[in-house]
């Protein structure tokens, strides 16, 4: 048994297990409820034993049929993967709770299967090893994400489905450009040997600025923001969740990956133009945050300026590659937990009141305090403030800004620490007042609160375990893996 | 010794996990409430004394737990952390019996006791912090909970002070942030250390270094109310009694002296931040709001606002004795901790029993109320005449041993902030006085409840009582041994001068 | 200058061509059109590209791409088919709201 547990392709089953799972919601819709979440939980520990094979043998590598690389495909894992793995696990565990509740029997035959999908997706996307395959995966996660995102079937939800996935297929086939440009370039599409090959030449740009420029549209960089607030608004919660909280983390995890193994060396005039588009996004997203009376929306635009903050990363990723990917890495698990706390506590006061109106929030503190909590709790992450997953990376990003002398950097980031504060009390001060006209409260289903409140106390519960997770995305875990991998972690 | 190192968290679970249990208490359990209230506060009275005892015989307590790469969270129990847990300790005890009194039928009481205790918690944490990373974590943390308590009657107006309270504190915390990375970029430590941690920088920081300084004192006197800092103050006492008393005028207000002792000495080291020059621009600006906030005191009708604007002058005492830096001063300073909590708290409870048995809110509306209320005027008096520095009075201490430090620093000026300090502290306090004792009562209070021939509940009537007679004895035993006075005298010795 | 160069290049105007259309046309069977021929584009410059060496072998794996990248844009396509049918259904024309049919 200890055998085939240290010896299994937990990989391989990570992969095959929601896409088995989700045929059998297809097939069966009866079952979809039960089947889903097992498959969930399922997930969960065969990445568990996938993080202990890590753990104990360094990053993992499988070639699929025995093909290997050129012409087949290669599963690769190291510590940056398995925690996006982890990350989308575990979030995904807390978001598939509360679906269980949260669907009505028409949609969730829908919700199931597609979500499903979308976990084997994003699973297949961490451990991609090549730059197709990534391309592949990243297009499957969009596919399933827009139809997530219709599922309602409301007008407005059509409409915004319609246009994330104009911006997806638009993103991915300026990626693919790329891919072309950088295969004809290196003649490969594998990381660790583009790594070895790649030069800095006119392909080799044009390559980097269409796959950057795609990437970013993907991820919601401002000003390529534009299709984030409404999708994320108008989906039912659990999958605004998914997608604020997962979705977007995919296409930066691929940008992040080319980054640190492609482009980092010669591309430092880049590196500050993300930066400063993620400087402007914090700005810019904290203020239409703060302008919204819906409380949806507020979420949504909050999302467009917490990506902002991902991409700071890469200006001060020149003293420590290795260091800003571990920072870059802990901010988006720290913002997928607050994050999907907070839509999930959205859609708990939108059942509750019937509405997201932020002004008519009526005593949502005494009727609705788990819900209420999990909302503080996210928002104390969102605004930075200790002790947080978001504080611990504030810290570390203003640490970082300070020894560079980056205080541009350092201002916006606490500018922005400044305006997420007043957006979040903002719905926190009229959660304890009467609203003018009281309306009765509707009954939330006790584990859709528990289900916000438990990832937002995990967003909390993340700041205080930060040297654990830095020891999981560290250089020693990674040593043994080759010299492409390893070269991501000294810098 | 194991317990030495679990001490000092169990000081601060000592108010946490109470506060835990009562969230999730529904409101009618009232006597299981307050148990776990009266527990809490009594475990951490009996933990604070163990350490103080074995603190004052030599030992340490110390506990650490990885918190950010190369920064640890540290609970340190000094002699000068033990002050301000001590106070707290004890005025938490006599908070929590007057609360219970004072919201006794009200709604939402579970939500109350359970952010109560967690202020408690964040207050002892800030208290036992032994870096600038643990005092920034529970600094912020009593920002954060004690918002709910500014806005608890869930009114518009309290909303609005609410939002008030968070743009002070929240700028505050921010600059107070940015103010600790910085340090830490140049330092790469944030501990407290007796002598600081800055004498061995090269004098290329130096500018840097002042600017760190006036980050860090801005970000702490926003909590210690330092003028321009201190609007948020009479905003927020627009919350509860209670609260006023124990979180405005005690908790939260120190916690930013408190926070300013520490950088003071234990971050910038009191002789580097005398070479720097840091240190008379902040005692100028401790003296502008000793004077400023007396004369603003003058002009408020309200009780809650006079009381909340005395508060903003007299911490500064405690900034302005660590500013002028001197032995002699700084003992004045820090004593007026705990003096100024004791004599503080006096004032917001009888103004809360004047509101609570007579509906009385305004100054003029107080005539003759020393009749009808005898008990709560008597410790009212005591803690005005306190204020003014009436010996025998705790207040006098403190401000004899300011006025001898500015002497012994040769700091004149100070003294005439002193007496014009304690002038306008007569002008205020006197006339009310005046009116409580010599001024026929109106035929009918504004709105009176009917105690029988008590003239109010024991629970709103003992805890001003106990702390009236407590800022009486700190003054009159000053010298004995357990007063705070030699406790301070202690800590100059250990802590600061190694006299 | 060789074959497969000037294809690729045509290739990239595709690309153009279709990134042109997709933001300027209003409605949205034109900009599934204008996806699919920013698609196509993508396509010829990875098979022109596959003629890596002079007169060898073509290239097998560029070839192995575009089917697979074939197969994405159809499912693609379709699902963006199916969803503005929805829409017009929903709402009479096929534009997204905030925009006029030209």
């Amino acid at each position: 048994m200890e055998a085939i547990l240290a010896n299994a392709d937990w990989g391989v089953i990570v992969i095959l297990l929601p896409l088995t799972g989700g045929i059998v919601c297809f097939l069966w819709p009866a079952v979809s409820k039960t089947a889903g979440l097992i498959t969930v939980a399922a997930v969960v520990l065969a990445v568990a034993g996938l993080g202990r094979q890590i753990m104990e043998h360094g990053a993992y590598r499988h070639t699929v049929g025995g093909w290997g690389a050129p012409l087949g495909i290669d599963l690769f894992a190291d510590g940056l993967s398995l925690f996006m793995l982890i990350m989308t696990a575990l979030v995904g565990l807390g978001i598939s709770c509360y679906a269980k509740s949260y669907f009505n029997p028409r949609d969730a035959v829908w919700f199931w299967p597609v979500w499903l999908f979308l976990l084997a997706a994003l699973n297949a996307l961490f451990l991609a090893a090549d730059i197709f395959n990534l391309y592949v995966t990243l297009e499957l996660t969009g596919l399933a994400a827009v139809t997530l995102t219709a599922l309602t079937g409301r007008i407005d939800a059509l409409s915004s489905a319609m246009r994330y996935l104009l911006a997806m297929l638009a993103g991915s086939l300026a990626y693919l450009l790329g891919v072309a440009l950088l295969y004809h370039d290196s003649g490969s599409v594998d990381i660790a040997t583009l790594a070895q090959r790649i030069e800095p030449n006119a392909t080799v740009w044009a390559a980097l600025g269409l796959m950057s420029a795609g990437l970013a549209l993907k991820t919601a960089l401002f000003p390529l923001s534009f299709w984030l607030p409404p999708a994320h608004a108008s989906a039912p919660a659990p999958v605004s969740a998914l997608l604020s909280a997962l979705v977007v983390k995919a296409s930066f995890y691929i940008l992040l990956r080319l980054w640190l193994e492609l482009f980092a060396d010669f591309a430092e005039g880049v590196s500050t133009l993300l930066g400063l588009l993620g400087a402007a996004a914090i700005l810019w997203g904290s203020l239409q945050a703060l302008r919204q009376t819906r409380i949806k929306l507020l979420v949504a635009y909050s999302t467009v300026a917490q990506i902002g903050y991902l991409f700071l990363v890469y200006p001060l990723a020149s003293a420590s590659s290795g260091l800003a990917a571990g920072i870059a890495a802990y901010l988006a698990f720290s913002h997928a937990l607050a994050k999907s706390a907070m839509f999930l506590a959205a859609g708990n006061l939108m059942r509750f009141g019937g509405h997201d109106r932020i002004a008519d929030l009526d005593r949502a503190v005494q009727r609705l305090p788990l819900t209420v909590s999990a909302f503080a709790l996210a928002g104390v992450s969102i605004m930075g403030l200790p002790p947080s997953g978001g504080f611990t990376g504030k810290w570390l990003l203003l640490d970082a800004a300070m020894s560079q002398g980056r205080w541009d950097l350092a201002a916006v980031m606490i500018i922005g620490g400044l305006l997420a504060a007043g957006y979040i009390f903002k719905v926190l001060g009229y959660a304890f007042m009467q609203a003018k006209e009281p309306h009765d409260a509707r009954a939330v289903p006790a584990g859709m609160e528990w289900a916000a409140l438990l990832l937002a106390v995990g967003s909390i519960l993340l700041g205080l375990m930060a040297s654990e997770i830095f020891a999981l995305i560290h250089p020693d875990l990674v040593a043994n893996a080759g010299g492409a991998v390893e070269r991501v972690w000294t810098a | 010794m194991n317990g030495s190192v679990w001490l000092p968290l169990m000081v601060v679970a000592s108010a946490l996990l109470p506060g835990l249990i009562i969230f999730c208490l529904p409101e009618e359990k009232v006597r299981t409430r307050t148990v776990l209230n009266l527990a809490g506060a009594f475990s951490k009275i009996i933990l604070t004394g163990w350490m103080l005892w074995g603190v004052y015989h030599g030992d340490r307590y110390e506990m650490r737990v990885a918190f950010l790469p190369e920064l640890d969270l540290v609970l340190r129990a000094d002699s000068l952390s033990l002050l301000f847990i001590a106070l707290s300790s004890l005025l938490w005890l006599l908070t929590t019996i007057y609360a219970i009194g004072y919201l006794e039928g009200s709604p939402h009481r579970s939500r109350f006791f359970g952010f109560f205790s967690l202020c408690v918690t964040s207050t002892s944490g800030v208290a036992l912090s032994g870096n600038l990373i643990t005092f920034l974590v529970f600094y912020e943390l009593l920002t954060l909970v004690t918002y709910p308590l500014v806005v608890h009657r869930g009114t518009e107006a309290a909303r609005r002070a609410g939002q008030i309270y968070l743009v002070y504190t929240i700028s505050g915390g921010t600059l107070l942030l940015l103010g600790t990375v910085w340090l830490y970029s140049i330092t790469g430590t944030l501990e407290f250390r007796p002598q600081g941690i800055l004498y061995s920088l090269d004098g290329a920081h130096y500018p840097a270094l002042a600017a760190i300084f006036a980050l860090l004192i801005a970000g702490l006197g926003v909590k210690a109310a330092l003028v321009p800092l201190h609007g948020w103050l009479p905003e927020a006492m627009i919350a509860p009694a209670p609260v006023s008393a124990l979180l405005h005028a005690v908790a939260v207000v120190k916690a930013g002296a408190y926070g300013i002792v520490r950088v003071v000495y234990d971050v910038f080291g009191i002789d580097f931040a005398a070479t720097l020059g840091v240190t008379g621009p902040l005692a100028v600006l401790a003296a502008v709001t000793i004077l400023y906030g007396s004369l603003r005191a003058l002009a408020q009708d309200n009780l809650k606002r006079r009381l909340a604007y005395s508060t903003v002058s007299q911490v500064s005492y405690i900034t302005l004795g660590v500013a002028i830096a001197g032995p002699v001063a700084t003992i004045g300073g820090v004593v007026h901790l705990v003096h100024q909590g004791l004599m503080k708290i006096t004032l917001f409870f009888c103004a809360g029993n004047l509101a609570e048995t007579l509906g009385i809110h305004k100054v003029h509306e107080m005539n003759g109320a020393g009749r009808r209320m005898p008990w709560t005027m008597a410790a009212f008096t005591i803690g005005a005449f306190g204020m003014i520095g009436v010996p025998p009075v705790a207040g006098f201490v403190s401000k004899w041993y300011l006025g001898l430090g500015a002497l012994e620093a040769e700091a004149h000026w100070v003294i005439f902030v002193l007496v014009g300090s304690s002038l306008l502290n007569a002008a205020y306090f006197l006339p009310v006085l005046h009116r409580v004792w010599f001024r026929d009562p109106p035929d009918n209070w504004p709105i009176e409840r009917d105690f029988g021939d008590k003239e109010t509940a024991w629970a709103l009537l003992l805890p001003p009582v106990i702390t009236a007679l407590l800022a009486l004895l700190a003054g009159l035993a000053a010298s004995a041994w357990f007063s705070p006075l030699e406790w301070v005298k202690l800590i100059a010795q250990r802590e600061f001068y190694h006299l | 200058m060789s074959h497969a160069f000037a294809y690729a290049l045509v290739g990239a105007g595709l690309f153009l061509l279709g990134l042109y259309a997709l933001v300027a046309y209003a409605h949205l069977l034109r900009k599934i059109l204008a996806l699919n021929i920013m698609g196509s584009g993508v396509f010829l410059v990875l098979v022109a590209l596959a003629k890596r060496t002079g007169d060898a072998e073509p290239d097998p794996v560029p070839h192995a791409m575009v089917i697979t990248g074939i197969v994405v844009a159809v499912s693609a396509t379709a699902l963006a088919l199916a969803l503005m049918l929805k829409v017009s259904g929903k709402t009479g024309q096929a534009v997204l709201p905030g925009r006029h049919q030209d």
